[in-house]
């Protein structure tokens, strides 16, 4: 009787998420009159608008993670090695962007980094890109950090600097040879979140004017009917593709070495 | 034949292709104390949680006080539970944990408020009833959920390995304080455990099991000095073995590598060159000659450990080694390894293991 | 050897490390600081400040306009009904797996999909829903061919305050069953069955001892799911073209054309969106501690 009604709820739950997902593909598929096809995806992929701003989004995405890693696995791992006493601080700030809406942020960055202030940062096309990559990684720190933290939890970081040490290595050889390789499982589960939010995000990318995959899709979506769906299943592919590899790199994750209790 | 309050018959629980408990039969009479005892995964929980409730029969009846209560729900049967990991609601304190049964059953404030205090003296923490379980210590919360197993006045007890997860010390004095609540309020009480020195400190009866199956219930003397299997021979307390050949069946003679026993009528049923195996508890064994003794075997000291007031001597005999354990004397030193000795023993405390 | 020396200095010289050591921090607090603390202190002091710098109490005084009072409140009630629903059926589907007795491997796959559909948000959301929901959607058009329904006669408008709530239950419900499950997990199969034992009824179970022990998570959650909602754009504007007037897509439109008329109130709108999710999240993170502490 119980295993009924979780069935039921189970099976109406999942409707719930299915019916969208049906309707987009479906729609997607209906740019010609009268019979399913691929036409929408065609003009979607040849639009060059679409390659513009999907590699300018990809490209973005990419110096993101380099940024995200080479400044989170530095930093958790100081933390966790020297100065254990700021985690508390440290864990707080990286919460901080669940909290802050995006378009706060933005806006901050538009008021405090426009022509007229100390770093004007939005006065140039780079200058802006440079911005816009910082918030993408401030949206993404959450996820990067907590990534980064429970990979270096399950190794014993301060056991391993030491051994690297006394064999003579300097910070930078510790950092790339020693810990990086340990936790680039986690650090792969944090570059995959991070590929998978600046792809799709909109509003920074919005309000600072760049030609980014979200403002992108938005305006496609104000003007045509079937491109919009064909988006949003590709979209949903990456999205999908970005979970299913996360996935996929956690299973392979070195089990931590059994501590004795 | 007295009327027993606990009658389990023929009970037996299988899961899909795997027989967990194979037809167990036990009597209780009222107000006995009866542990079921035996290594992981024997089926003693198995039986204590078909008893509840909690599982059902695949065949067999459980009868409590008279009436059969196996198709019974577990909140039906009146019955009083004590878990491994305590099981306190640690969103309640510990008045309301231990009042829990009574609110349930819709007893008045008041009343609930007596009885409450009432059990909390019994368990010795009259003043804990504001505290929250996180608050207490391991055998706090356990001593607070045999309180609130006792509280609604339940006609059996059962307790699912209550001490294994509380240190030694603890489990020591909440062992002999749970049999001291059992026999003030007289209730049939049902304890699973793997410790033997638990169940045979505190018993009446002990079930001994082993692939669920029953290989011996009874008091712990006879358990522990007349085991029937070899499986609880060697299960509770340490046993010393010999192997042997049957030399002479009728005479009831065995030869051991170390020289001849001579076991009169115990060797019924055996053939001449049958292999059988003799085993003796340390404290049955004497180093030298002890008076009464009637067997004595020839051997040479392997090991010794002092360990303060007991001397235990390991001595090779034949080819085997077996333990002993001798008393510290101030005046005489412990033997020094590779001495050689003999040991001494009745042949009637042999026991024999086919 | 290094590790000897390390080892049996540690005291002489621990005065003289911290500083430095605390300098090892330096490039995460700039990060931290340039891109995430600065800006919002900016959009928080400029909330009280008038255009030539003096404090005044003026901008979120002018809050207080019919207009700006109808956004913060529909996007509240667009948060709370989200919210609430999104609670209501992760929860039923997260019971559902971990206590309903289903098979196990539906657990790991539910999860799974739960992580991405709580990511899928934003624009391409929008366009699914619209592709099902809209004029020309397919459950639309179903209902309409099929069963006779039509879900504009019945007043049904996906571009309002049910289908932005109905589109928000997408990446809502998910994040619900991936805070939930665990603390589903934490529900000891003891607890039920000593309850049992004492003479409880299932429903006096959940009253007594499951509901009480799971309150702070779900309330927690609730705050979370609120939250979310809350300052979610991307999605609203995609699906309404801005017709739709809730707080973000107000102050989206004031960052971008002024049209309000006044700068700070800019300021003022951003700073009453900061205090309302900061003030829920709050109260998820202390509900949590709290919760956290009881099941040790």
């Amino acid at each position: 009787m119980k295993r009924l009604w979780a069935w039921g709820a189970l099976f109406l739950g999942l409707l719930y998420f299915v019916l969208p997902l049906v309707g987009m593909t479906e729609f997607s598929l209906k740019m010609r009159r009268g019979e399913y096809s691929f036409d929408a995806y065609a003009k979607v992929l040849g639009d060059p608008r679409f390659q513009e701003t999907f590699s300018y989004s990809v490209v973005m995405a990419l110096f993101t993670i380099a940024f995200g890693v080479l400044l989170v696995v530095p930093t958790a791992y100081w933390v966790r090695l020297k100065v254990p006493r700021a985690r508390p601080w440290i864990e707080f700030v990286t919460l901080l962007p669940l909290v802050i809406p995006a378009i706060v942020i933005v806006f901050g960055y538009i008021r405090l980094y426009n022509t007229s202030s100390w770093l004007p940062l939005t006065g140039t096309a780079t200058g802006t890109n440079v911005l816009l990559m910082f918030g993408y990684a401030t949206l993404a720190l959450p996820y990067m950090y907590r990534a980064v933290d429970t990979g270096l939890r399950t190794i014993d970081v301060g056991t391993l600097t030491e051994a690297a040490q006394s064999l003579g290595a300097g910070w930078g050889t510790i950092l790339a040879r020693i810990i990086l390789p340990n936790v680039l499982v986690a650090v792969l589960s944090g570059a995959f979140l991070t590929f998978a939010i600046v792809i799709g995000e909109f509003t920074m990318a919005a309000l600072l004017n760049r030609p980014a995959f979200g403002p992108y899709m938005q305006l496609l979506g104000a003007n045509r009917a079937y491109e919009p769906a064909a988006l949003a299943v590709i979209s949903f592919s990456i999205t999908w593709l970005c979970m299913g590899l996360i996935q996929i790199v956690s299973r392979l994750a070195p089990k931590p070495p059994s501590q004795p209790n | 034949m007295s009327e027993s309050f606990l009658s389990i018959r023929s009970v037996r629980k299988a899961f899909g292709a795997t027989t967990v408990v194979q037809d167990f039969n036990l009597e209780v009479a009222p107000g006995e104390f009866v542990s079921f005892l035996g290594p992981s995964g024997c089926g003693k929980t198995t039986v204590l949680r078909m008893v509840a409730g909690f599982e059902t029969p695949t065949s067999g009846a459980i009868v409590v006080a008279g009436k059969d209560v196996t198709r019974l729900r577990p909140n039906q049967r009146n019955i009083g539970m004590v878990f491994q990991a305590y099981a306190l609601f640690p969103n309640l304190t510990v008045a309301q944990n231990v009042g829990f049964g009574l609110k349930v059953a819709g007893m008045g404030r008041a009343d609930i408020d007596a009885r409450v205090k009432e059990m909390l003296a019994l368990i010795k923490l009259p003043e804990f009833g504001d505290r929250y379980p996180y608050q207490l210590s391991g055998g706090q919360q356990q001593r607070v959920a045999l309180a609130r197993a006792l509280a609604p006045k339940p006609k059996l007890l059962l307790l699912d390995e209550p001490l294994s997860a509380l240190d030694a010390k603890v489990r020591v004095s909440l062992r002999d304080e749970i049999r001291l609540i059992q026999k003030n309020l007289g209730i049939t009480t049902i304890f699973v455990t793997h410790d033997q020195e638990e169940a045979l400190s505190i018993s009446d009866r002990i079930v001994v099991m082993y692939g669920g199956k029953a290989e011996q219930v009874g008091a712990p003397f006879e358990i522990y000095n007349r085991p029937r299997t070899k499986f609880v021979a060697n299960f509770v307390g340490t046993l010393n073995v010999l192997e042997g050949t049957v030399s002479d069946a009728a005479a009831g003679k065995v030869a051991l590598a170390s020289g001849e026993i001579a076991l009169p009528g115990r060797l019924d049923g055996a053939r001449n060159g049958e292999a059988v195996s003799l085993a003796l508890r340390p404290e049955a064994i004497a180093l030298g000659q002890r008076a009464g003794a009637d067997t004595r075997l020839a051997g040479k000291i392997a090991d010794v450990h002092f360990l303060g007031s007991v001397i235990r001597v390991k001595v090779a005999v034949g080819g085997s080694v077996v333990s002993l354990d001798t008393f510290n004397s101030p005046s005489a030193p412990p033997p020094e390894i590779g001495q050689p000795t003999d040991i001494s023993f009745s042949a009637s405390d042999l026991l024999v293991l086919r | 050897m290094a590790s000897e020396t390390i080892r049996t200095a540690p005291a002489a010289t621990l005065r003289s490390r911290l500083p430095v050591n605390w300098l090892g921090l330096l490039p995460f607090a700039a990060f931290a600081t340039l891109f995430l603390i600065l800006p919002t202190m900016k959009i928080v002091i400029g909330a009280f400040q008038t255009p030539d710098g003096s404090f005044t109490f003026a901008n979120v005084a002018n809050l207080n306009t019919p207009s700006i009072r109808a956004a913060y409140w529909i996007s509240i009630r667009i948060s709370v009904a989200s919210a609430l629903l999104g609670c209501a059926v992760g929860f039923a589907m997260s019971a559902a797996v971990v206590l309903g007795g289903l098979p196990r491997w539906i657990r790991g796959p539910l999860l799974t999909f739960s992580g991405v559909a709580s990511n899928f948000a934003g624009v391409p959301l929008a366009f699914a829903f619209l592709a099902t929901l809209g004029p020309v959607g397919l459950v639309t058009v179903f209902l309409r061919s099929q069963l006779g329904i039509d879900l504009r006669l019945l007043g049904f408008n996906l571009l309002s305050f049910w289908g932005l709530t109905i589109t928000y239950l997408f990446f809502q419900i998910p994040l619900m069953i991936l805070i939930i499950t665990p603390a589903l997990d934490g529900l000891k199969r003891e607890w039920r069955e000593a309850a049992e034992i004492l003479g409880a009824t299932g429903a006096q179970y959940w009253r007594m001892v499951a509901l009480p022990i799971l309150f702070p998570s779900l309330l927690g959650t609730f705050a979370l799911l609120f939250a979310n909602a809350f300052g979610a754009v991307a999605t609203a504007i995609a699906l309404t073209g801005s017709s739709l007037s809730i707080a973000p897509i107000l102050l989206f439109a004031q960052i971008r054309g002024d049209v309000l008329g006044d700068p700070h109130l800019g300021y003022a709108l951003a700073f009453g969106m900061i205090v309302i999710t900061g003030i829920a999240n709050g109260i998820y993170i202390w509900l949590r501690a709290r919760s956290e502490r009881w099941l040790k």
